[in-house]
C-alpha cells in the first residue's frame, strides 16, 4: 500500500511539475502586464476594452486589431487583443466569459457566429460592459444584445461603387459584363441587383453585354478554374467588350491573370484582395481594386464604444458619433456604415499588399 | 498494471485540487461564484458525453461521431421547431435522433464487425452532413426564451446553473450501473479480453450495441443543453468536440487499451481541464498557449502510467537480480 501510495506520488507529481513550470512563466508575464497597468491608472482611469476577433491567427484581423490599437492609442484606453484560435460562437463565448470576469468596460467583437454568442454578449451587457460589434454582426433579431455595429458598406453601395470603378476604367462608355460567383450566391447577388439600374441610371453611354442586366453576368462559381474559362467566354460571346467587373476575390484574381495571360484590352476591376492583386495592379494589368478595410472597421468600432460607455452616443438609428475626422450615422438595424468600399491603386497597393 | 489506474484517478482528484488552488492564488477573479458558474456551464456537454464514452473506451471500442451526434440532435430540435413542432416535443426528438444515430453505429459495429475507430470516423462525418440537410445554411433561432434561460441561467438563489442538474444526476446514474451492477463488471470484463468474456457467457455483443445507445442518447441529451445555452440549432455546432471528450477521459485515467477507468477519475478531469483553461485564461495566456498547456496535459496522462510501469519493471528486475546475486552467493558458499 504505502510503496503504491509512493508511485502515485511520483506520477502525480510529474505533472504537477509541469504545470508549475507553465505557471512560473505566466506568472513574470502577468507581473509585468500589471505593473504596467499600474503605471497607467495612476495618472489616469484608463478604459480597458476587448478586442475580439473571430479567430487571433487570421491576418485580416491582425489588421483590423491594428486599427482598434490606434484608436485605443488616441483615446487613452488600455486594449487587449483576445479571443479563440478557431472561429467559433461556443469558442469565443469562453473568452466572452473572461472578459465579464476581468471586469472590461467595452467589448469590440467580430461576431463568430451570429447567435451562438448572443446570450454570452446578453450576460456581459448586463453586467455593464459596452458592446459594439465590427466587421461581423449579430442576427438581427438579436440587435439588441449590442449598442451597435460597425459594418463596411451598405449592400447596394457595394454594387454602385464597383460601377464607378469600372466606368473611370473604360472612360464612361462602352459595354460591362459581370463574372460572379455562384447564382447562388446571396451576397453577390444583392451587390448585382444594385449594379442594374444605378449603371443605365448614371452611365447614359454604357450599357449591359447582350442589352440586360441577366444577359451581361456569367457564374464563375469562385473556382478560379471555372473564373477562367467564364472570363474567356465573356470575350468570345461580346468581342467588343469595354469592361468587366468580378465582385468576388477568386473571379477577379482569375480575370486579372488571364487578362494579362491574352493581353486582353478588356478593363477588369472588382473586389479583390490586395495581397492577391499587388503583382495585377503593380503591372497596370488592372487599375484599381475595392475592399473594405479592416483597418477602419477596428479603429471606427473603438471609437463608437469609448462614446458609448461615456454616454456621449446611445447607437439609435438616427444618431451619430465622430471617429477620426469623419462622422458616421448610425442607419436601420442599429448599423453604421463605413462608407465606400476602400480601393486599392498603385499608389497604396504596396502599403496594404503586406496588411492583408 | 491493473492496480495503478486506483492511483492515476485519485492523481486527477489531487490534481483537480491543485488546480483550484493555483487558479485561487493566480488569480483574484478565479475564485468567484461568478467564475464558477462559467466553468461548471463550459463543461456541461463535454462532462455528460464523456461519462458515456468512458464506458465504451473500457469496453475496447471508441465513438468519434458524438460531436456530430450532438450537433445532429441540435440540428433536429430547430429543423422541427422550424416547422411548427412544440419546442418540448423537438427537444424529445433530437434525445430520439441521438440514440438512432447511437445504435446506427452499435448496428455497423457488432453485427458487420466493422472496427468501431472506421466506423465512427465515417458517421463523423455523416451525422455533420445530416445536420446540414436538415438545417441548410440557416441556424435556427428566436428558440422559446424559457426554455433557452434554462441553458444560460442560475437556480435561483445560488450560482450553479441549471445545467449542473443533468451532469449531476446522470454523474450518479454512470457511477452506479458501472462499479455497483453485473453490467458494469460485464463493461470491464469485455475490455480486458473479449474473447474470454464471450466464453464465460457475456453477451458481448448486446452489451456493445448498448453502449453505443447509451453514448447516442448522452450526446442528444448534451445537443439539448447545446441548443438551450447558445440559444440556437446551427448545422455547424460543437466541432471538434470530439477531442475534447476523449481527452477528459484518457486524462481521467481510463485506459486506451480497455479494461480499465473510473466514472470518478473522469468527472474530475473533464473538471481540472475547465479549472485550467479559466485559470490560465485569467492570467492572460492565449488561445495559442492553452492549446499547448491542454495537449501536453493529454501527453502526460498517456506517458506517465508507462513511465510509472517502467519504473516498477526495473525496480522488480533490480530486486529479483539482486535474489539471484544472493541465491548464487548461498550456492557458492
Amino acid at each position: 500500500m504505502n510503496k503504491q501510495f509512493k508511485r502515485s506520488i511520483t506520477a502525480v507529481a510529474g505533472a504537477f511539475l509541469a504545470f508549475t513550470l507553465v505557471g512560473c512563466a505566466s506568472t513574470t508575464e502577468a507581473e509585468v502586464t500589471e505593473s504596467a497597468a499600474a503605471g497607467t491608472t495612476e495618472t489616469t482611469e484608463a478604459l480597458k476594452i476587448a478586442i475580439m476577433p473571430k479567430a487571433i491567427n487570421i491576418g485580416y484581423f491582425a489588421a483590423w486589431d491594428e486599427g482598434a490599437q490606434k484608436a485605443c492609442e488616441e483615446l487613452g484606453a488600455e486594449c487587449d487583443y483576445i479571443g479563440p484560435n478557431e472561429a467559433t460562437g461556443p469558442a469565443q463565448v469562453q473568452f466572452i466569459n473572461q472578459v465579464i470576469q476581468k471586469g472590461y468596460d467595452i467589448l469590440v467583437i467580430s461576431a463568430a457566429d451570429q447567435n451562438a454568442i448572443v446570450p454570452s454578449l446578453e450576460e456581459a451587457r448586463a453586467a455593464g460592459i459596452t458592446i459594439v460589434t465590427s466587421d461581423a454582426d449579430v442576427a438581427a433579431e438579436a440587435a439588441g444584445s449590442r449598442l451597435v455595429s460597425i459594418l463596411p458598406s451598405a449592400a447596394d453601395r457595394i454594387g454602385t461603387a464597383e460601377v464607378d470603378w469600372i466606368a473611370e476604367s473604360v472612360g464612361e462608355t462602352g459595354t460591362i459584363a459581370i463574372l460572379s460567383a455562384a447564382a447562388t450566391a446571396a451576397n453577390q447577388n444583392v451587390w448585382i441587383d444594385a449594379m442594374g439600374p444605378y449603371l443605365e441610371e448614371t452611365y447614359p453611354n454604357m450599357s449591359w453585354a447582350g442589352g440586360s442586366l441577366d444577359s451581361a453576368v456569367f457564374y464563375g462559381d469562385d473556382d478560379p478554374t471555372k473564373s477562367t474559362e467564364q472570363f474567356n467566354a465573356i470575350l468570345n460571346q461580346y468581342p467588343d467588350i469595354a469592361g468587366i467587373i468580378a465582385p468576388t476575390t477568386v473571379g477577379v484574381l482569375a480575370a486579372a491573370a488571364e487578362k494579362k495571360a491574352k493581353g486582353a484590352a478588356v478593363k477588369v476591376t472588382g473586389l479583390g484582395l490586395p495581397s492577391e492583386m499587388a503583382p495585377y495592379i503593380e503591372d497596370g494589368t488592372v487599375e484599381k481594386v475595392g475592399l473594405w478595410n479592416p483597418i477602419d472597421l477596428g479603429y471606427v468600432a473603438v471609437y463608437a464604444g469609448v462614446l458609448g460607455f461615456n454616454g456621449d452616443f446611445d447607437g439609435s438609428v438616427g444618431s451619430t458619433f465622430e471617429a477620426g475626422d469623419t462622422t458616421y450615422t448610425v442607419t436601420d438595424g442599429g448599423i453604421a456604415f463605413l462608407g465606400d468600399p476602400f480601393t486599392f491603386t498603385p499608389d497604396n497597393i504596396a502599403t496594404f499588399k503586406e496588411i492583408y | 498494471m491493473s492496480r495503478f489506474h486506483i492511483t492515476w484517478d485519485k492523481g486527477v482528484g489531487l490534481f483537480l485540487v491543485f488546480t483550484i488552488l493555483l487558479g485561487t492564488f493566480s488569480s483574484e477573479y478565479f475564485a468567484t461564484t461568478s467564475n464558477l458558474t462559467f466553468i461548471i456551464r463550459d463543461v456541461a456537454e463535454i462532462a455528460i458525453i464523456a461519462l458515456a464514452m468512458a464506458y465504451l473506451i473500457i469496453a475496447g471500442e471508441i465513438d468519434l461521431s458524438v460531436a456530430s451526434m450532438l450537433s445532429l440532435s441540435s440540428a433536429t430540435i430547430g429543423f422541427l421547431y422550424r416547422a411548427e413542432v412544440p419546442f418540448e416535443v423537438a427537444m424529445v426528438g433530437g434525445v430520439l435522433v441521438g440514440l438512432l444515430a447511437g445504435l446506427f453505429n452499435g448496428f455497423l459495429v457488432t453485427v458487420l464487425g466493422l472496427p468501431s475507430l472506421a466506423v465512427t470516423i465515417a458517421t463523423l462525418a455523416l451525422y455533420r452532413g445530416m445536420c446540414w440537410i436538415l438545417l441548410g445554411n440557416k441556424p435556427v433561432n428566436q428558440l422559446p426564451s424559457e426554455w433557452v434561460n434554462l441553458g444560460y441561467s442560475q437556480i435561483p438563489g445560488t450560482f450553479l446553473p441549471w445545467t449542473i442538474i443533468p451532469v449531476v444526476v446522470l454523474a450518479g446514474l454512470a457511477w452506479f450501473v458501472l462499479h455497483g451492477t453485473r453490467f458494469g463488471r460485464w463493461v470491464f470484463a469485455i475490455g480486458v479480453n473479449s474473447q474470454a468474456a464471450e466464453f464465460s457467457g457475456i453477451p458481448v455483443r448486446r452489451v456493445k450495441l448498448a453502449l453505443f445507445g447509451f453514448t447516442g442518447i448522452m450526446s442528444g441529451i448534451a445537443g439539448v443543453i447545446y441548443t438551450l445555452r447558445f440559444a440556437s440549432s446551427s448545422p455547424d455546432g460543437a466541432v471538434g468536440y470530439e477531442l475534447g471528450v476523449i481527452a477528459a477521459v484518457l486524462f481521467g485515467g481510463v485506459s486506451i487499451a480497455g479494461g480499465i477507468g473510473t466514472i470518478w477519475g473522469v468527472i474530475s478531469a473533464v473538471l481540472s481541464l475547465g479549472v485550467i483553461r479559466s485559470a490560465l485564461q485569467l492570467i492572460d495566456f492565449s488561445a495559442n498557449a492553452l492549446l499547448v498547456v491542454s495537449g501536453s496535459l493529454l501527453l502526460i496522462s498517456v506517458i506517465a502510467p508507462q513511465v510509472t510501469d517502467y519504473v516498477r519493471n526495473l525496480r522488480s528486475t533490480v530486486s529479483t537480480t539482486k535474489q539471484i546475486q544472493k541465491n548464487e552467493r548461498v550456492n557458492h558458499e
